[in-house]
């Protein structure tokens, strides 16, 4: 067994908040012994190129897909690259999950919007192999001149003599060939892209208007069991004792018996498992459970008194200097115009569709894991730490994922299911309920910002400060994962790539300006949530930019290409994308009566303006009727999910803007289900109109851009719309109920 | 254990589970119908909608018992080849993204379009506000409706 090759901490916080460019990823090409052993068994005429592809004698094109399919379209975009080199007709491609294991694939994760862009060259490259090696073999069958033939729709050509072969028919004769180095391969340049750049329909789609779309809770293999786990509702607490016999009484149930909490790395919280025939019967029999909980030593903490700890650390010295530009503090404090904004938002749950499960079967010299996670090879690697196994006996199928978010890249849910596997015979399927997954998720940080600009005479931004304090991400109470709490807390790349990340003003060209960080105490578990720390940083960037060009009496547009009026290529793309949103949107026309524009812009690898159009209602409530988004992610490999991302980004983002709030209480979540954690639904769904900037850069990725950018556009829409600053999130209706329009 | 006769996408079965349990977990775990899904239990997000008699209901909210011999149609039974015109839209439209809820989606649309085969807007946005969709494919939701819509006349 080849040793996993780890991904490194570093390395993932890069690719999770895009400071660096594309990563290629445990991208590997197994030598052809390995790939014959495992083709033996099978047909021998299958041509394995590669690990990522396979074609059989009946022209069968089979694409193994390296990253999750979570929603984001990984199943259509991965086919999309290998056939735009192999010269293959879309439609003729098969595609399937890539197997965990380990020596071959040592990527089976994706994380941070990074999936299009770590795979976009390696599997092209895939494509070009192949494609090379069956010229060669079309080659020596017909004894003719290599350059005299060419890789055309799935056959090669013989362009003297217009002779055709099949890829099928070039099977055999292509897996004797020897190997061609696939960093040798030329690819295509973008206009001669046939896929790349066109939107085409998903491969999973059919089976997710069927029904037939398998999902981690949908696995069924004969003779399982399905289980529950009643968990302590109180962070930091832990079981005192239980009285399983009125459990025991309800028909259908297996076993009753505690499962302890699992070390800090894995971030189980034990509890007592419930294992019957059905869900229904598990569930049934933890309602009859007799439990006592030790509350533990948080059972303190509430909302309010999070919130005054964490209004304190905003005043006090800063822990960590992040940036520090010129001389900003002292510029400040000498500045005759000079504006201070204090912004806030709180935990978030994750919330997927599809609440955590996994099941597992526990065998003599094996275990049998179907997960819906976003990290196969992880789930593998912590399954066999735990039970002693050799990797290669710990079996991952990484199923369909219901949503994700950031949540899936956790493994506690599985290492769970492998606690409660373990002690039966059977398979069995671990299901968090709604309430489970609302009450013991990895919450996106609470965060509170203090924001100072100083205005010089000529209208111009001379200094600005940003304090950023969350509870962190780093140093989390339960979650240590890549980031090893707590000495992580001292480690300026994890807290800039997991606090304050989006919080910085560059490209904006202002003289003076220092970022600085604190950060707050709470035994809240805290995670990565779609766009992660961006979340935030950029909802008070730039609703604070849009607060100093009011304050400057000037245009929020114009004061932001005046601020990118710089040479940078960053700036350029940046005034770009800001001037599509702005024309796309109407900016600078009057808006109806009631309703007002907000504009808000991010950069990054990825770079996006949007504008949100608002109206609010007599009793407060905000209605965001449009959201125009301008996108510039290099290459659109598949503009309709560029699209659909967009779309879904926004929208679930508004949820955190208008309804959504975890809010603790006793050390406990107090949200249960959908009623009390309000999900934005259809009815206040706006409109999404996404305008892709043409490109022929890298692809950069887009999963969390547009999710950072609604936030400040509606909370300065509404200012447009109602002169009232929206600072903190979600909106209370109270504060807009008496403004005018 | 009582034995419960119910008719499922046309075809009878007896079901040996309580006759309080929730029709989504019969269909879920004894008859291995998994294109119905879980997603709160308390009839808040939709993912678990089936028809009676061609109406959408919450099946997590069913009881067995209060089935009768009213016609369980569930996702796998709409149609045998996603013909339904609510399949042939949702896949014109490109609606799904995770997919977790749209068999729920689908199911509630069918049933509205059954009952009011032109609906406004307002009426689509009030019939699926029931339906929660995470990813928020809402706008291709109610694109897909209108487009079944027409082609229906």
């Amino acid at each position: 067994m080849v040793p996993r090759s780890k991904l490194d901490r570093r390395e993932f916080l890069k690719t999770s908040t895009r400071t660096a460019g594309a990563l290629i990823l445990g991208f590997y090409f197994p030598l052809r012994g390995q790939m014959q052993e495992q083709a033996s068994g099978a047909s021998a005429r299958i041509f394995k190129p590669n690990a990522w592809l396979r074609i059989t004698a009946d022209n069968q094109i089979t694409v193994l897909v390296e990253k999750p399919e979570l929603g984001q379209g990984s199943r259509t975009y991965t086919p999309m690259m290998i056939a735009e080199e192999l010269e293959v007709d879309w439609s003729s491609i098969h595609v399937e999950q890539a197997p965990t294991i380990a020596s071959v694939y040592q990527g089976l994760r994706t994380g941070g919007s990074g999936g299009v862009a770590s795979t976009f060259t390696p599997m092209r490259k895939v494509g070009a192999q192949a494609r090379e090696m069956l010229v060669s073999a079309a080659a020596k069958q017909w004894q003719a001149k290599r350059r005299d033939c060419r890789a055309e729709n799935g056959t090669v050509v013989h362009i003297p003599t217009n002779r055709r072969l099949s890829y099928g028919e070039l099977v055999e004769v292509a897996s004797e060939l020897p190997l061609i180095n696939p960093d040798e391969v030329s690819l295509k340049v973008p206009k001669d892209f046939r896929y790349i750049g066109k939107p085409l329909p998903r491969t999973d789609v059919p089976s997710k208007v069927d029904g037939s779309a398998a999902f981690g809770i949908d696995v069924r293999v004969p003779e399982m069991l399905f289980a529950v786990i009643a968990r302590c509702p109180f962070f930091g607490g832990k079981l005192q004792s239980f009285d399983p016999a009125a459990a025991k009484t309800v028909p259908g149930v297996r076993a009753v018996f505690p499962v302890p909490p699992l070390p800090r790395h894995f971030n189980t919280r034990g509890g007592v498992a419930v294992v019957a025939r059905s869900t229904w019967a598990a569930i049934q029999a933890r309602k009859a459970l007799v439990l006592k909980w030790d509350n533990g030593s948080g059972s303190s903490e509430t909302t309010a008194s999070l919130r005054n700890q964490i209004v304190q650390r905003a005043a006090a010295p800063a822990t960590f200097v992040a940036v520090d530009r010129g001389d900003a503090l002292e510029v400040l404090a000498g500045a005759t115009k000079k504006l201070e904004a204090f912004y806030e938002s709180p935990f978030q749950p994750h919330a997927t569709m599809e609440p955590m499960n996994t099941t597992v079967h526990v065998r003599d010299k094996e275990i049998e894991v179907w997960s819906p996670t976003q990290f196969a090879d992880e789930v593998q690697d912590e399954i066999a730490k735990l039970s002693g196994f050799p990797l290669d006996q710990v079996i991952v199928h990484m199923t369909l994922s219901g949503g994700s978010f950031g949540r899936r890249y956790q493994w506690d849910y599985a290492a769970e299911a492998w606690q409660v596997a373990k002690e039966m015979e059977k398979p069995v399927q671990l299901l968090w309920t709604r309430e489970d997954d609302m009450q013991h998720d990895f919450y996106r940080p609470y965060n509170y910002q203090r924001l100072s600009g100083a205005i010089d005479d000529r209208g111009g931004l001379s200094a600005w400060s940003t304090r950023v304090v969350t509870t962190p991400i780093a140093g989390s109470n339960l979650y240590t994962g890549f980031t090893e709490s707590p000495e992580t807390l001292n480690d300026p790349a994890a807290i800039a790539a997991l606090e304050w990340y989006g919080a910085d003003i560059a490209p904006y060209s202002i003289p003076n300006f220092r970022l600085d960080y604190a950060p707050a105490d709470s035994v809240v578990p805290r995670s990565w949530w779609r766009s992660v720390s961006s979340s935030y940083t950029v909802f008070a960037r730039e609703c604070f930019v849009d607060e100093l060009a009011h304050a400057s009496g000037r245009d929020p547009l114009q004061f932001r290409l005046d601020l990118l009026a710089g040479k940078s290529p960053q700036a350029a793309r940046l005034r770009a994308v800001l001037e599509l949103a702005a024309k796309s949107a109407g900016w600078g026309t009057p808006s109806p009566k009631g309703r007002g524009l907000g504009l808000a812009c991010r950069f990054g690898d990825s770079c996006s303006a949007q504008i949100a159009e608002v109206s609010v209602d007599d009793g407060g409530m905000v209605q965001v009727h449009r959201v125009v988004s301008a996108v510039d992610c290099g290459i659109a490999v598949n503009p309709d999910g560029v699209r659909a991302m967009t779309e879904g980004a926004i929208n679930f983002a508004l949820t955190a803007v208008l309804t959504g709030e975890i809010t603790i209480k006793n050390g406990a979540v107090e949200q249960s289900n959908f009623h009390d954690y309000q999900v934005l639904r259809i009815n206040r769904a706006p409109e999404v109109e996404v305008h892709i900037v043409p490109s022929i850069e890298e692809p950069s990725g887009v999963g969390e851009l547009g999710a950072m950018l609604l936030p400040p556009a509606v909370a300065n829409a509404v200012f447009a719309a109602r002169g009232v600053r929206v600072r903190r999130l979600p909106i209370d209706p109270q504060l807009l109920k008496h403004s005018q329009s | 254990m009582s034995n419960t006769a119910i008719t499922v996408n046309e075809k009878s079965c007896v079901i040996d589970d309580a006759p309080d349990t929730p029709l989504l977990w019969v269909l879920r775990d004894t008859l291995g119908l998994t294109g119905t899904k879980y997603g709160c239990g308390l009839g808040l997000c939709g993912a678990c909608t089936v028809h009676l008699d061609g109406v959408a209901v919450r099946a997590c909210q069913t009881p067995l018992r209060s089935v009768g011999t009213k016609r369980i149609t569930t996702i796998e039974g709409l149609s045998s080849d996603r013909s339904h015109p609510i399949q042939r839209a949702w896949i014109a439209e490109q609606v799904p993204q995770c997919g977790y809820c749209q068999p729920g989606q689908i199911m509630q649309a069918a049933s509205l379009l059954a009952k009011n085969p032109r609906p406004s807007k307002e009426e689509v946005d009030e019939a699926m506000s029931g339906n929660i969709c995470r990813c928020a494919t809402y706008q291709r939701i109610r694109r897909a409706i209108q487009r079944a819509a027409g082609q229906k006349s």
